[in-house]
């Protein structure tokens, strides 16, 4: 068979709604583009460790800093999924990791920003990983196999992730002023971060389309964000804070809520690597990876005496 | 080596967990680890932090050989036209029971 008969038995199979599985046929595009979303996504679960991990020592109480520690142990789970996904493509462990740590991956840009108060660990899981969820629901009906079955077992995991963050501002914003205050200056530094999360409006995306019809993506980026921003509105009504957007307002014919407009500037600084905590991020990554060597060589070391006791 | 930090992984397994005794064991994933028992500790740690697990098995993923997909169709064929290994092939006179 030639390349375009095998194209075209690729496309009818996604066309169905099969599954495109490691050892199928497909085209070197589609397993590129693969690759690095899926290497990015799991970056971001990674990297996505480093603002939340920064208050596990500091929880205020002892059902909080468990309750934290176990959401930070599953997002290195899901990173784990996702390289495994990945690989599956016949991508290298080794070298992904290796474009993180040089700066060479992208990850999402939402983890540059910092966690400042007890109240953005609430935020985090409240507004982040519902974003998150979004994306990553459309995404358990992605045409690759392996990346869909990761999906399916982060979603289950994910919505603890979100209710124990909107609980955190169920507290504070029942709480005392001082309270509220620090609830409704986390969900202003936040809310438009989280929007962003979605990625570049539709006319300005340049993958989307070859991705929606290879069935990576299954709805746009717009879209998307919409459903986040009309079933996040509620939730911040029901806290009684504010959404920092004086444009927000529920539009009846469209039964959609209208609302401003994203600053792409920020968005695009930050992907250039200047946003606040860049550096920091990176910084803290090749610290964890060079402490580690060592026990990553014994590890190693010891393996390989077992195996000789073993064969002598 | 091909990437700047100079580093190879630990191998790679796959595991397969069977979620209740009495079920097959199910691939679910791949992992790194030096050996097997590093395999089977990281792989209670990723895949079975909510109870999924009764009993977990790893296998080098080097050692794993498969089915070639292209090859499906002739592959699978020999089955596809033995209808008789089927119970409805058969045809029961009326009346009779439990069978
Ligand atoms: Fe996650
Ligand atoms: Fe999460």
């Amino acid at each position: 068979m030639d390349e375009k008969q095998l194209e075209a038995g690729f496309q009818a199979k996604v066309d169905a709604e099969q599954k495109i599985e490691p050892k199928d046929w497909m085209p070197a595009d589609y397993r590129k583009n693969l690759v690095r979303q899926i290497s990015q996504h799991a970056h971001s679960e990674i990297v996505g460790m480093l603002p939340e991990g920064n208050w596990i020592t500091r929880a205020p109480n002892l059902r909080r800093k468990t309750v934290l520690l176990a959401k930070v142990q599953d997002e290195a789970g899901h990173g784990l999924y996702l390289y495994s996904a990945a690989e599956s493509l016949g991508a290298a462990r080794a070298d992904l990791n290796d474009q993180l740590l040089t700066g060479k991956a992208k990850y999402s840009s939402i983890f540059n920003y910092p966690t400042l108060t007890w109240a953005d660990i609430g935020a985090v899981g409240w507004l982040v990983d519902g974003a998150a969820i979004m994306n990553q629901v459309m995404l358990c009906r992605t045409s690759y196999g392996p990346y869909a079955r990761a999906m399916v077992r982060i979603c289950k995991e994910e919505s603890f992730h979100q209710r124990q963050g909107y609980e955190i501002m169920c507290v504070l914003a029942k709480g005392t002023p001082e309270q509220r205050e620090m609830a409704q200056d986390a969900l202003d530094r936040w809310w438009w971060p989280s929007l962003m999360m979605f990625g570049p409006s539709d006319a300005n995306s340049p993958h989307s389309a070859q991705s929606m019809k290879w069935k990576i993506k299954r709805q746009s980026n717009d879209e998307l964000r919409q459903t986040f921003i009309d079933r996040t509105v509620p939730q911040a009504d029901f806290l009684g804070l504010r959404i920092p957007d004086d444009k927000l307002k529920w539009n009846e014919a469209t039964k959609h809520y209208d609302w401003g407009e994203i600053d792409w500037t920020e968005f695009n600084e930050i992907l250039k690597g200047n946003g606040p905590c860049n550096k920091e991020r990176l910084e803290a990554r090749n610290k964890a990876h060079d402490e580690g060597r060592w026990v990553r060589e014994a590890a190693l070391a010891h393996a390989a005496k077992q195996a000789k006791k073993q064969a002598a | 080596m091909s990437n700047e930090k100079n580093e190879t992984d630990f191998p790679l397994w796959e595991v397969f967990i069977q979620s209740k005794r009495g079920l097959d064991h199910k691939h679910v994933g791949s992992l790194h680890a030096a050996d097997a028992r590093m395999a089977i500790e990281n792989a209670r740690d990723v895949y079975t932090r909510r109870g999924e697990g009764n009993s977990i098995w790893v296998v080098l993923a080097e050692h794993l050989h498969a089915s070639r997909p292209e090859d499906q169709g002739a592959f699978f064929d020999p089955a596809d036209d033995k209808v008789y290994r089927h119970p409805t092939f058969y045809v029961m006179p009326e009346g009779v029971k439990h069978i």
